[in-house]
């Protein structure tokens, strides 16, 4: 009976060998996948064993962690002014998952990210507890809160920037939510009512850089620079030829101005001060698409902008009619630019042609504050030149001087705006949006150009525009730089 | 003359009774859980566990009787079987002492484990003391059928658990896994059977191109296992009991025999019987899906994407990689229920203690498992060859089908892992075939009685003289 049984010996020494291999492929050539594998509660119960890192303006964390009083997540994040800098942050849920800078900073404030290795590795020595790196963005405390604060009560956004180096000093959105609310386990019924099918309000979505709105008049700025740029009218206080009234080409429609205003063959100033229809439709469509375009998309239209957080890319449309180019000139049609989008327009003049990419991540630190990765300006652009810019700017200084912006004006302080009240709606049948964008400027330069957006108010309509509702949230917003700048 | 003295000279040295080895294996077998148990304390809260003291003693307790009944009953047994049982016992302990200390898993299993592991222990000496002599057991192959038939169709008569009808529920006293038990009766009973029938089963055959068929009217009591084995699997739902004593059968068969064919017929009645079964036995279909896609989710009550207890422990054994997170620090409490301490408890070896520590236990296993069929090999008898073969071979069938399933080698099957997993029968009833293994190889190993002097010599002798 001994030759079977030393093969019965083989045979379960094989069974005994298969498994063995088995778990040697389990645990070691499927151990990446199955560790990492979506579905693998450890990958959260890691990610939340430890504080996250926090996110910094001016110096101090507007986030935090504590501890989880429910739940086999242990920590969870707070917010402070949650509501406000929403737009900047997103959101870090236990449940949700992760958006804007939480997310895309997730290995730093995790500190999961490799250039946190040598960290994660000390504090294993050290004993210490593992905590994430630090996100120190560029927001400038007050002028967001002198946004949000403008904001409240109304629907609407404010994208603000410093000009010279393309830093994004406020960006809020309203109604906004607190993500505070939706950070740990059980918040379902908070998470409820940011559905925008629940909450027509929408209060998650960030406007300031994912909405776009038609921007109205005052994109009329970029139809002066592609004026000045292309050449058709050099001297902005030459006459132009433009009749009044002016039929769309290719069309029987009369294009109306708003108000009664001298924009018959009115110089390039006069038109942008009483912001003339008729005077930058024609622009529009002298010049053609194409070269419309051509200005537009190097003042970033029609693509997106990673600052790093994505914001939607704005319209100039690529493909239209000879008298849908002249409405898209005065930013009607199918124009349409998020807040962020005015902003960078008005930054680029302010500061002399030049556009700087738009960021809002100055550095990225370790715990210990050191300096992991810092953010140096970028220039994207020069959507005009220098002389083309200035001529801009007192272009834009007349509508704050004398024109529609006067709301704007700042004691000692030069100012160049423009205001907007865009139509939208079928048949324009709803309140239109109110636009007003604007920097301020020094002797150093203009420190912060500012794009304020509010739409669907509850004002009355013909109350609405740019220069009553927009323009003074964005004099706050640009007195909270100064001020600090001082 | 001299041949006489040469004979003589051999009986009158002592056989080496390994008993030593075994004291100082034991040494390790109770060291190391208790530096387990150690290690799951430091690492919950920091400090050491203040059952520390108690369970070291216990289990050395445990360990030096059983070792001391050894010496006094066993003398010359298989050194290893006892300290390897012993270690597998321990670890056990400390495992499901810590999965005790995961609050979603309910009650504590650990004080109970610790009584039935005493009870094991009791019947294993129980075992020694009472069969002096394993070809005892021969008388009953008669009765021990019956018993196994019985308790192999009792838990038809159950509500099943979790899908599988493998207890019998006594209100107010608990619940028994008589399968446990039936392994090593229905081994009894195969080897006493196969015996007496090998000689014609073996030899009464034809010849068929190249392998010799067995006659019709031998295919009967084949034909009566794998009828049962399929009705097991079709009314108790089980596939691992099912699949074990068929095993079981084909193997004692084959060595008893030593015909291939046999082997070769009964994988083909096993692979019909299977793809039969799993044709339209729902329970059999949902596991192998399970095998097929261990990391699909699944839907209760229109709930979606929830992840399945063959997920998590595929995550478990993922996450513990090559050293593990190191006892009491791993998540396999995510699979949730009883599962962890009793079919899944492989999980928590893997994620805590590695590929590495996984291995060691699996080699342990491995380890036992040879040192039967080793036991087999020596053993001087057709009886006791064919019952430890049936029992180490029993005992290989289910590690392989139960560690198998749980790391998706194999489809799952309801079984626990013997020594290691949580349950009362489990324990006791490996414990009686570690005891029953242990005789054999006692007997085995025993040198020859040394010859009574002899009168013939005594003669000589006296006419010398």
């Amino acid at each position: 009976m001994n030759k079977p049984l030393r093969r019965v010996a083989i045979f379960c020494g094989i069974l005994i060998l298969a498994l063995l291999v088995r778990v040697n492929w389990v645990q070691y050539a499927q151990a990446d996948k199955l560790k990492t594998h979506k579905d693998n509660r450890r990958v959260l119960v890691e990610r939340y064993a430890h504080p996250r890192g926090d996110i910094v303006v001016d110096g101090k964390a507007i986030t935090g962690s504590v501890e989880a009083k429910s739940g086999d997540l242990k920590y969870k994040r707070t917010y402070k002014d949650g509501a406000m800098w929403a737009p900047v942050t997103g959101f870090a849920s236990q449940v949700y998952g992760a958006t804007q800078l939480e997310s895309i900073h997730d290995g730093i404030l995790t500190g999961t990210d490799d250039r946190l290795f040598f960290d994660r590795t000390l504090s294993l020595f050290t004993g210490e507890q593992k905590k994430g790196g630090n996100v120190v963005t560029t927001l400038n405390g007050d002028a967001q809160r002198a946004a949000f604060d403008g904001l409240k009560g109304k629907k609407g956004a404010v994208a603000a920037l410093d000009p010279r180096t393309g830093k994004i000093l406020a960006l809020a959105s309203a109604p906004s939510y607190d993500p505070s609310k939706i950070s740990g386990m059980g918040d379902a019924e908070e998470w409820k009512k940011l559905d925008k099918k629940v909450n027509p309000d929408d209060p998650s979505l960030n406007r300031a850089l994912r909405q776009t709105y038609p921007p109205g008049s005052t994109f009329k700025v970029v139809t002066a620079a592609a004026a000045l740029e292309h050449e058709k009218y050099p001297d902005i206080d030459a006459a132009t030829d433009s009749p009044f009234p002016w039929k769309l080409p290719q069309s029987s429609t009369l294009l109306p101005n708003d108000g009664n205003h001298p924009c018959e063959n009115a110089s390039l100033r006069v038109a942008l001060q009483w912001s003339c229809n008729t005077v930058f439709g024609k622009i529009g469509s002298d010049l053609g698409r194409e070269k419309m375009q051509e200005t537009a998309e190097k003042f970033g239209f029609n693509s997106e902008q990673f600052t790093p957080v994505r914001s939607n890319a704005s319209v100039w449309p690529k493909e239209m009619n000879p008298p849908s180019t002249a409405l898209s000139a005065i930013g009607q049609f199918e124009t349409a630019a998020t807040p962020l989008q005015m902003a960078m327009v008005t930054a680029a003049i302010a500061n002399d042609g030049k556009l700087m990419q738009p960021y809002m991540v100055d550095k990225l630190t370790d715990p210990n504050l050191d300096v992991i990765k810092q953010t140096d300006p970028v220039e994207m652009s020069r959507p005009l030149s220098a002389d083309n810019a200035q001529k801009v700017q007192q272009m834009m200084e007349t509508v704050v001087k004398d024109g529609t912006g006067k709301n704007a004006q700042i004691n000692g302080v030069t100012v160049g705006g423009k205001t907007g009240t865009a139509q939208h709606g079928i048949n324009n049948d709803k309140n239109p949006y109110a636009w007003f964008i604007s920097y301020a400027k020094t002797d150093k330069g203009s420190p912060v150009a500012v794009a304020v957006v509010v739409e669907d108010s509850e004002a009355a309509r013909g109350d609405i525009s740019g220069g009553g509702l927009a323009a003074p949230i964005a004099k706050s917003v640009m007195e909270a730089v100064l001020d600090r700048s001082k | 003359m001299s041949v006489v003295t040469n004979t003589t000279t051999i009986g009158a040295i002592e056989a080496p009774s390994r008993r030593n080895t075994e004291l100082l294996m034991l040494a390790f077998a109770v060291a190391i859980p208790v530096f387990a148990y150690a290690n799951v304390g430091l690492a919950k809260d920091g400090s050491l566990p203040a059952g520390m003291l108690g369970y070291g003693i216990g289990l050395s307790l445990l360990a030096g009787v059983a070792h001391l009944m050894m010496r006094k009953f066993a003398k010359y047994a298989d050194p290893l079987m006892l300290p390897i049982a012993t270690l597998l016992n321990g670890l056990g302990l400390v495992l499901i002492w810590r999965l005790d200390q995961e609050p979603s898993l309910g009650k504590a299993m650990a004080p109970n484990q610790l009584m039935w592991s005493t009870v094991g222990v009791a019947l294993f000496l129980g075992v020694l003391l009472v069969l002096k002599d394993h070809r005892v057991l021969q008388r009953y192959t008669y009765i021990s059928m019956v018993v196994a038939l019985v308790l192999l169709i009792l838990p038809m008569f159950f509500p099943g658990v979790n899908g599988a009808k493998i207890w019998i529920t006594i209100p107010g006293v608990g619940s028994l896994q008589p399968g446990e038990f039936a392994k090593i009766i229905i081994a009894i009973f195969f080897a006493g059977y196969l015996m007496v029938k090998r000689d014609a089963l073996a030899l009464a055959s034809r010849r068929f191109m190249g392998m010799y068929l067995p006659r019709g009217r031998d295919l009967g009591p084949i034909l009566a296992i794998w009828a049962l084995s399929l009705m097991i699997l079709i009314f108790e739902t089980d596939l691992g009991t099912s699949l074990l004593f068929f095993g079981l059968f084909v193997i004692m068969l084959y060595v008893a025999t030593e015909r291939t064919s046999w082997v070769v017929f009964g994988l083909t009645l096993s692979a019909a019987g299977a793809v039969g079964v799993a044709a339209f036995a729902t329970h059999v279909q949902s596991r192998v899906n399970d095998w097929l896609n261990p990391l699909a989710t699944k839907c209760v009550n229109g709930e979606c994407g929830l992840v399945t207890e063959t997920a998590q422990a595929m995550f478990s054994f993922g996450s513990g990689g090559l050293f593990g997170s190191g006892l009491g620090q791993g998540y396999s409490r995510f699979i949730g229920g009883i599962a962890p301490k009793s079919d899944y408890i492989l999980a928590t070896v893997g994620e805590e203690l590695g590929l590495t520590g996984l291995m060691a236990i699996i080699l342990l296993y491995g380890l036992l498992i040879e040192r039967g069929i080793r036991t087999a090999l020596a053993a001087r008898d057709p009886f006791g060859k064919l019952l430890a073969i049936g029992l180490s071979g029993a005992f290989a069938l289910q590690v392989f089908v139960v560690a198998g399933g749980v790391t998706g080698l194999i489809p799952l099957t309801g079984m626990t892992m013997p020594f290691l997993a949580q349950g009362g029968s489990s324990v006791i009833a490996n414990w009686a075939l570690v005891a029953i293994l242990l005789r054999i190889s006692d007997t085995a190993r025993r040198p020859a009685p040394a010859p009574a002097p002899s009168p013939d010599a005594e003669m000589t002798q006296v006419v010398r003289t």
